[in-house]
């Protein structure tokens, strides 16, 4: 087994081993680190340390260093068996044969190598011989090559010198030659009007001249020079100032003076004083057709002539000046914006002028189109001359036009609106003819809320030209921004809500003897037309102009919810007017019946005075006409089922209920306890009270405001006894009609007694009538 | 406040007369007039005690009739006058007499008023003021600063002066003016201005407001249609001369600048229904007192046209004063012309209210069911007008 171990053939694998695979991997690597180290002599002293694997130095141990045959020997001999003897011997020699051959192979491959390395070395030698000796011949040529071109050189440098003075002789000779015949060129050119020629050769010439000028003969070329410039100069100018060819000519002019080293500051003033001349008369050619003739061309037309002439020509000379005199600098830029501002702000005079003609006519389509020409065309000269501002005024002269358009459509709004006033107090004056009834409140109504409304849409339209989008200036800022909210909707569309809620009032602040001029009916009307325009129109018109103006701006703007409150703030004053002046109307009746009575010698009562039949047939047709614009309203429950018998009854036996205590002399203070106690179960009447939108409300108020003067006026005198009974018919006769109007018929009830009660009191011999008499009379009359 | 509280009287009949005892400056004295068709009419003279808010009255018997309008001499404490209705053979006629009150009343409040036994005393007759073409007499205007001698009445479209001799026990009619035009023109009211030495009157009749000059009883200056419908009252500014406060059916109290009559210089419109009576206050003329047909009574403080310095009245004043009048502008905003107070004690129409002669910050109004009602000015208001008065006037000197 350890033999096995031992043998350095692959064949004594591992399998052999008792312990697996695990424990054997170590222990072999070690062995091999054991023989590397012998080889290298390493110390025997450390192999030995280690007390496990082979000991280097056994001698049995076939591949050791200290290997001993003999001692190998005796061990086999002495510890194997026979058979296992034979075994080693037969092994040994086959690895020994092995070795053998091996050996062989590895000498002679070695040696074959050795031979042809030898060979290769051999023949490298002989190649490097042969080498050497062209390298030597190579380098013998170029040392003659060399010499020989250092010695051409030096026989060619002298003839090169003379070469090049000639030629720099021959320049100059050219040149002076030039100068000398330059004076006659110059005259030649002049004569021949070739200008710009001549003034290239002075050009050329003059700074040799201006450097050689010491030298007597160039000074006389100079001199003459001069001479002919100057006299070009002349010539030149002489063609600038006659001015009569156009434009580029001039500029040309101008270029050669320039070149000839005329100062330039004259020359662009003189170049602008001839701009200017010829803009000027532009202008009085656009002056002359705004003058006074009537044949006035048509504002698009007059755009137009302004445009291609003044503009064009301003556009033309700023061009050519900044070509010309771009070497001015700033000061020159400004010099032009000077001019341009003055002659643009000319400009701009004469087309606000005409624009003001054109503000009283109602075309807006025409005026946009003028504007938009004049506009874009000043864009031109605006890019060129920006520091003109022509554009930023061309845009601020647009934006006024627009507004001052607005405030034209606001005034022209206004207008419809008083006319169409007109027109309702015409038809409301307008006798009837018998038979054929005038157009009814609520058609009048309609009638002037589509009239105004139709005016406001063909205002929007018309205005809203100005926004258009193929209209150069729309995309201006303002009339992004500005003109729709602050403009459209703030000052025209707003403003005329408000004038005309304002006009509406206006007819309730005319005092008494002013207000008597307006027709109740109309402020009737009127207040209903605040009204639909507070619960719809507001609110569509706005609607509608901000779908139209797509309102941009962020600056606030008044919300519908406050034009609607200030409409309904009005049409509650308007009705409330209304109310008072109807009230008055029926109140001035009963008054005068009450002053102008005798109350203490009238005869006892037949008949329900005429006056009080009066003020049932008055309130009736009140009834009617608020009717015909006011929903009905809310009544108290209890009146809408009561029937005109059982209220008389009830009403006839609270009467005699109250009256009767105070009918006995003894106790004064009765009548006034009882009035009192029966106030406190009263609610505190306010006469003139807001009004509610709605007939029963309207109505309520002129009775209350009708009944209330009654009872002031009956405590202003003293009553006979028929007095007081005619009073009572008359009160009865009231409470018999006036119960139907109002909304709470305790109301009427109230007043009337105490009109009665305050008739008993100014009573000196009070006797009431009965109360079946008094429904006999009332049923009769 | 329990001092703030208003003092209520009643009486037993319907009264529209009222007037201070305007000779008297110590007492807080009222003269009411009652109105009874059946029963004799009486004049209560009413004293209030501010301090223990007690009501004293005395009864007076004014058996000649119903009385519609009462007036004090400013100089008399006992002298008055009254337009009352006289009926007889069935017509109804205004008069106007002068009366005394009895002596022992004078003093004021001595008799107890629960002691009802004592037989009412009744008023002395001094004589009447009967004008030669009889008319009904609508109001009786004392010369407010005179001694008590002259008087003007006013009967249907005549304006009378009256010279009052023999301590008023004889009236001679001094002079008189009338008032001439379409239709049956009539005196409603009419006022005394406190300015210009006494001698302007105004009157109204229907809406106009005539000023009449007393020297020549001619007209002066004429409101036409000063109301939209009857002017019922009148009266001056007692601290500007040209300022005069009107009130009418319209629900209107309207300010004039006799000066320019075209347009008011103010218009109040706080009532809803008729406006009968107007008062300044006699001191501080921006509280101004309404009554009316609506049971209200309304105090209003009409600062911009006072005589009372307001805004920016003080703003010339040079920089040392700058300082100050921040300081006094940031505690009190610049006061503006407002409702003070509405007063509903009443609760029917209220057809007079007038100022206390003696304390300025007292006032009376009284209701057709007899209730006479003593208010005080809102006592912040009250130190407010005091202080910015004292604050003031410093400043006024040193311009």
């Amino acid at each position: 087994m350890a033999a096995a171990a031992a043998a350095p053939g692959p064949g004594s694998g591992p399998g052999d081993s008792p312990e697996g695979p695990e424990a054997e991997g170590p222990e072999r690597r070690r062995k091999a680190h054991g023989m590397l180290k012998l080889y290298y002599g390493l110390s025997e002293g450390e192999a030995a340390g280690r007390p496990s694997g082979p000991d280097p130095l056994d001698p049995t141990d076939l591949n050791g260093a200290h290997f001993d045959p003999e001692v190998y020997l005796d061990k086999l001999r002495r510890e194997c068996p026979l058979a296992q003897l034979m075994d080693s011997e037969t092994d040994m020699v086959r690895q020994i044969r092995a070795l053998d051959s091996d050996m062989q192979t590895l000498v002679y491959e070695n040696y074959n190598k050795f031979i042809s390395a030898t060979d290769t070395i051999r023949k490298m030698k002989n190649d490097f011989r042969k080498m050497e000796d062209e390298m030597d011949r190579l380098a013998t040529n170029m040392a003659v090559i060399t010499d020989f071109s250092a010695r051409i050189s030096a026989t060619l440098q002298d003839p090169h010198e003379r070469i090049t003075k000639l030629a720099g002789v021959h320049a100059l000779l050219r040149k002076l030659q030039i100068l000398f015949e330059l004076p006659s060129r110059l005259t030649k050119c002049v004569e021949l009007g070739a200008y710009g020629q001549a003034v290239r050769y002075q050009g050329r010439a003059r700074a040799v001249l201006q450097q050689y000028q010491h030298l007597p003969s160039f000074r006389a070329i100079q001199d003459d020079c001069q001479v002919i410039t100057a006299r070009l100069a002349q010539q030149l100018r002489q063609r600038f100032r006659e001015g009569g060819s156009g434009a580029p000519e001039q500029a040309e002019c101008v270029e050669l003076l320039l070149a000839l080293g005329e100062p330039a500051e004259e020359l662009c003033e003189e170049f602008l004083a001839h701009a200017r001349g010829r803009l000027e008369e532009e202008l009085r050619s656009l002056e002359a057709e705004l003058g006074p003739s009537p044949l006035a061309p048509d504002v698009l037309e007059f755009t137009d002539h302004g445009g291609s002439g003044f503009v064009g020509g301003l556009c033309q000379v700023a061009a050519a000046y900044q070509e010309l005199f771009a070497a001015q600098g700033p000061a020159g830029a400004e010099k032009l914006a000077a001019f341009a501002r003055e002659l643009g702000s000319r400009y701009f005079a004469l087309v606000e002028r005409r624009l003001a003609q054109e503000q009283g006519s109602g075309d807006n389509s025409l005026l946009v189109r003028a504007l938009d020409r004049f506009h874009r065309r000043l864009r031109a000269p605006g890019a060129l001359l920006a520091a003109a501002g022509l554009a930023e005024a061309a845009t601020e002269i647009v934006e006024r036009v627009a507004r001052e358009r607005l405030g034209h459509h606001l005034q022209g709004l206004q207008a419809a609106f008083l006319g169409s006033l007109t027109d309702v107090r015409q038809a409301l004056a307008a006798p009837r003819i018998a038979g054929k009834e005038g157009p009814g409140l609520a058609e009048l109504l309609a009638n002037v809320a589509s009239s105004i409304l139709s005016h406001i849409k063909a205002s929007l339209a018309s205005v809203h030209l100005f926004t258009a989008k193929e209209v150069s200036f729309s995309n201006k800022p303002y009339f992004r921004g500005e003109f729709c909210s602050q403009g459209v909707r703030e000052s025209l569309i707003v403003g005329f809500i408000r004038s005309m809620c304002q006009t509406a009032q206006s007819f309730c602040d005319s005092p008494g003897e002013k207000g008597g001029a307006t027709p109740p009916a109309l402020l009737l009307l009127l207040s209903r037309l605040c009204l639909d325009y507070e619960t719809a129109t507001i609110s569509y018109i706005l609607t509608l102009t901000d779908e139209q103006f797509l309102v941009q701006d962020q600056s606030p703007v008044t919300p519908v919810s406050t034009l609607c409150a200030e409409a309904r703030e009005t049409a509650r004053r308007l009705l409330t007017h209304y109310v008072k002046v109807q009230g008055l109307v029926i109140s001035q009746m009963l008054r005068k019946s009450v002053e102008t009575r005798d109350w203490l010698s009238t005869l006892e009562p037949r008949n329900v005075r005429a006056v009080m039949k009066r003020v049932v047939e008055d309130t009736t047709a009140i009834d009617v006409q608020v009717g015909l614009l006011y929903e009905e309203g809310v009544r108290k429950a209890q009146s809408s089922d009561s029937s005109k018998r059982t209220f008389s009854v009830y009403s006839s036996s609270r009467q005699q209920g109250r009256y009767a205590p105070s009918y006995t002399p003894s106790a004064p203070m009765d009548t006034n306890l009882l009035s009192n106690i029966q106030k406190l179960f009263s609610e505190r009447i306010d006469v003139f009270s807001p009004v509610e939108f709605n007939k029963v409300s309207v109505l309520t108020g002129i009775i209350k405001i009708s009944l209330k003067t009654l009872l002031e006026c009956v405590r202003l005198r003293t009553f006979g006894r028929f007095g007081l009974q005619q009073v009572q018919v008359d009160c009865h006769f009231l409470q018999l009609y006036l119960w139907r109007f109002v909304a709470d018929e305790e109301l009427v009830h109230l007043l009337l007694d105490e009109v009665v009660a305050s008739a008993a009191l100014r009573c000196p011999d009070p006797v009431p009538m009965e109360p079946s008499v008094v429904e006999v009379i009332c049923e009769r009359g | 406040m329990e001092d703030d509280a208003p003092v209520i009287y009643g009486l037993e009949f319907q009264a529209r007369a009222l007037t201070p005892q305007t000779a008297e400056t110590d007492a807080i004295r009222f003269l009411v007039g009652t109105q009874s068709l059946k029963y004799d009419n009486q004049i209560h003279v009413i004293d209030f005690d501010d301090e223990n808010n007690i009501i004293n009255k005395n009864v007076l018997l004014h058996q000649a009739g119903e009385i519609w309008h009462i007036s004090a001499s400013p100089s008399d404490k006992g002298v008055l006058a009254t337009c009352y209705n006289k009926t007889a053979d069935s017509k109804v006629v205004t008069c106007a007499a002068v009366w005394r009150m009895p002596l022992e009343l004078e003093p004021g409040g001595q008799d107890s008023p629960e002691d009802a036994a004592s037989p009412a005393h009744a008023l002395e007759l001094l004589c009447h003021l009967e004008p030669a073409a009889r008319g009904s007499t609508a109001c009786v205007a004392w010369e407010p600063a005179g001694d008590g001698k002259r008087v003007i009445s006013l009967a249907d479209n005549h304006i009378l002066l009256w010279d009052l001799q023999e301590s008023s026990s004889q009236a001679m009619l001094a002079s008189s003016a009338s008032l001439e035009g379409k239709g049956q023109l009539k005196f409603t009211t009419g006022r005394w201005s406190p300015h210009h030495n006494c001698s302007q009157v105004a009157t109204a009749n229907d809406t106009a407001i005539r000023g009449w000059d007393t020297r020549t009883m001619s007209q002066i200056y004429c409101i036409e249609s000063a109301h939209g419908q009857l002017v019922r009252d009148l009266d001056f500014n007692p601290n500007k001369q040209y300022y005069l406060a009107s009130c009418g059916d319209d629900c209107k109290v309207k300010f004039w600048d006799t000066r320019n009559v075209a347009e008011p210089v103010k218009t109040l419109e706080e009532h809803s229904h008729w406006v009968w009576n107007v008062r300044y206050n006699h001191s501080h003329d921006q509280l101004v007192l309404t009554g009316s047909s609506d049971s209200r009574v309304i105090l209003s403080n009409m600062v911009s046209i006072s005589s009372e310095p307001f805004g920016h009245l003080v703003d010339d004043d040079d920089l040392s004063d700058q300082e100050e009048r921040r300081l006094e502008e940031k505690s009190q905003e610049p006061p503006q012309d407002s409702v003070i107070a509405t007063y509903e004690e009443h609760e029917d129409s209220v057809y007079a209210v007038d100022w206390s002669s003696a304390d300025p910050w007292l006032f009376a109004s009284l209701s057709y069911d007899g209730r006479l009602v003593i208010n005080r000015v809102p006592r912040a208001l009250k130190y407010h007008i005091l202080l910015t008065r004292r604050l003031r006037c410093p400043i006024w000197r040193r311009r």
